[in-house]
């Protein structure tokens, strides 16, 4: 792919040689093609040429024209700018007491395993987790969370199955977890459509009554155009302090996390790629451009071997 | 997608000159694709003349339209007496458990008998998932014990629906990621044990795609397509903000049809494929 790219890239400043420097007139052809590669790898559209327009402002000038592959100059630039967008600022998680993570996103994105992932990331580093089942609506969402605590070897708080209000919920488990010596509780939620007004307030309900120093939205890395649509509901919802992408043991090209950054301006913490539990990690901005730019991820590949 | 269609009605009528770049991103985010949208936008520039809401609904119904499948007939049980089965696949939750328990409701409602087999042995209460949702719409499920080689499951569910003279069996099995090769060789495996009872099984296999998911679906039905030879998908959440308009691409490009169609996480929010109500709906 980045080579098909940058081959396509070669030839339309073919006929540039000898131009020397970009200039606006020159770069349109090659920016529309570097438009349409991100928004085939899953950039939103108007993120994808945002984006591009930014970056054209600065690569005016730039001298890669008198180079043998001009295709793969600007693409390096690209990759220069999208790495540097995605990595912003990569803080830890505020985990100051009373730690409360609170996990959020579509259905089937991963919360209820990054949640677990998590906790075991965390037991790791010496913290005490506790984890929290809040969805109340998936069949079998508690016990899931049961099992995987327990391979975790974290506590979890599993509400009666005739529980229907998460608040309540909530409240029992803040007065279970008084009990129970943990340091950080992560709050698993149920999956839901970022347009479903009805789910979404009682998110927002959630959160209101926990006021989690941390709420972070789960993410599939195969999202396509509506990454935009679910980065900005769920933000303006409950304000996320980031994102965790998932499924990125995948080979989908991973736009949305360019998107999602860019609408909401909040960080990526940690990539998940796989389903074991000890498959949760730091996110890598420079890999994550190479893979959106088509480069593969060579690098994680290798290191996951 | 009614909010798609006001916006292209506000981004054409109040304009003198149509924002082309606008449009292709209007219809590149109702899931088009690329290629489908530079058609439709072609076909637009071609009409030489200033283009009204009315050419854009119509031109784009008439590219979507002929992009997908007729109808198909309802599911029929077999005329040998012997279990239709059916067989679910797809990634990491797409749906694949809820669907396999919205279709067994939508067959029984249909006055047929249905089993449900509980495939995936790997997932944490993967197997609970699938027995409570049949014990909420009275569907018997077959499970095997945790870990278990999902092959035996369906073997043993297949067994039990023969001797029970049920109608239609349907097999939920694990997500898995197209790209794990072992996991869909998995696949295989199951499909030869299907058939080691009824050399025709399995009579249909679905897989499952999120309609949110973005270009990778592609990749994905040609991966499960290899693997385990694809006779329709199901696409699922199409009460979200995505339009499964990646279906026509997956059409197009491999024959693979959508066959039905999720729209919430309650039973009876599920349907059958049907073009024309598929193409109004993404406009
Ligand atoms: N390959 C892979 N699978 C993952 C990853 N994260 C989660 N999964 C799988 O994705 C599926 C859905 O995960 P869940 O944790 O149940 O997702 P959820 O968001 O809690 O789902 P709901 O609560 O139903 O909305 C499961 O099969 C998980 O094993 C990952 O990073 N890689
Ligand atoms: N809104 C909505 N949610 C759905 C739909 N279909 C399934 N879901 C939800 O999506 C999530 C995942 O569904 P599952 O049926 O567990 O998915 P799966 O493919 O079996 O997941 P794995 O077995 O873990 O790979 C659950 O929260 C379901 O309730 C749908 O059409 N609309
Ligand atoms: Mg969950
Ligand atoms: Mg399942």
């Amino acid at each position: 792919m980045f080579s098909t790219l940058a081959d396509s890239l070669d030839k339309s400043f073919r006929d540039l040689r000898g131009v020397g420097r970009l200039s606006e007139k020159n770069i349109t052809d090659a920016l529309r093609q570097i438009r349409i590669a991100l928004v085939e790898a899953d950039v939103e559209f108007n993120v994808a040429k945002n984006f591009i327009e930014r970056v054209k402002d600065k690569s005016i000038g730039e001298d890669v024209l008198k180079s043998i592959k001009p295709g793969e100059q600007i693409i390096k630039f690209f990759q220069d700018e999208l790495t540097e967008l995605l990595g912003g600022d990569q803080a830890p998680l505020d985990l100051n007491p009373p730690a409360r993570v609170l996990i959020c996103g579509l259905n089937g994105a991963g919360k209820t395993t990054t949640s677990a992932k998590l906790a075991l990331r965390l037991k790791k580093e010496g913290r005490r987790p506790l984890l929290i089942a809040c969805d109340l609506y998936r069949p079998a969402a508690i016990e899931q969370l049961a099992t995987l605590g327990k391979q975790a070897g974290v506590p979890v708080y599993t509400p009666d199955a005739s529980e229907t209000d998460v608040v309540k919920v909530a409240k029992d488990a803040l007065a279970w977890a008084e009990n129970q010596n943990g340091t950080v509780l992560i709050f698993d939620t149920a999956g839901r459509q970022e347009i479903d007004d009805k789910l979404i307030l009682e998110l927002k309900r959630l959160h209101e009554f926990l006021k989690p120093k941390e709420t972070l939205l789960v993410a599939d890395a195969a999202t396509g155009q509506q990454a935009v649509s679910v980065a900005t509901h769920f933000d303006d919802a409950v304000g996320i302090t980031g994102i965790i992408l998932t499924k990125l043991d995948g080979d989908a090209r991973g736009g949305a996390a360019l998107s999602m950054r860019e609408v909401t301006g909040k960080p990526i913490k940690f990539a998940g790629e796989g389903e074991k539990l000890d498959q949760l990690y730091e996110f890598h901005p420079n890999r994550m451009a190479d893979r959106i730019l088509g480069k593969g991820d060579i690098v994680g590949m290798v290191e996951q071997v | 997608m009614a909010g798609f269609f006001k916006s292209l009605i506000n981004k054409i009528s109040n304009r003198a000159d149509i924002d082309w770049d606008d449009l292709e991103a209007s219809l590149i985010a109702a899931d088009l694709g690329v290629h489908l949208t530079t058609y439709i936008i072609d076909d637009l520039r071609d009409l030489g003349r200033k283009v009204t809401v009315d050419d854009v609904v119509e031109i784009t119904r008439r590219h979507l339209s002929d992009k997908l499948p007729p109808d198909f007939p309802e599911l029929t049980p077999r005329p040998d007496g012997k279990p239709f089965v059916i067989l679910v696949v797809g990634v990491n939750g797409t749906g694949k458990t809820t669907s396999s328990a919205k279709l067994g409701l939508w067959l029984k409602n249909r006055g047929h008998s249905v089993c449900l087999a509980a495939a995936d042995t790997f997932r944490a209460a993967a197997v609970e998932q699938l027995q409570r949702w049949g014990n909420r719409l009275d569907i018997p499920v077959v499970a095997g014990a945790p870990n278990a080689d999902p092959s035996s499951v369906c073997f043993n569910a297949h067994k039990q629906a023969i001797a029970d003279k049920t109608d239609f069996l349907i097999c939920d099995t694990a997500g898995r990621l197209h790209t794990r090769h072992n996991l869909m060789e998995e696949l295989t495996k199951i499909r030869r044990t299907m058939a080691k009872q009824d050399e025709t099984a399995p009579h249909l296999t679905l897989l499952v795609v999120d309609a949110t998911t973005g270009t990778n679906a592609m990749q994905q039905a040609k991966e499960f397509h290899k693997a385990s030879p694809l006779d329709g998908l199901i696409v699922t959440k199409m009460d979200g903000s995505g339009k499964g308009g990646i279906a026509i691409t997956i059409y197009e490009n491999l024959d693979i049809p959508p066959r039905f169609l999720g729209m919430g996480e309650e039973p009876d929010q599920f349907a059958i494929f049907r073009r024309d109500t598929f193409v109004k709906e993404v406009l």
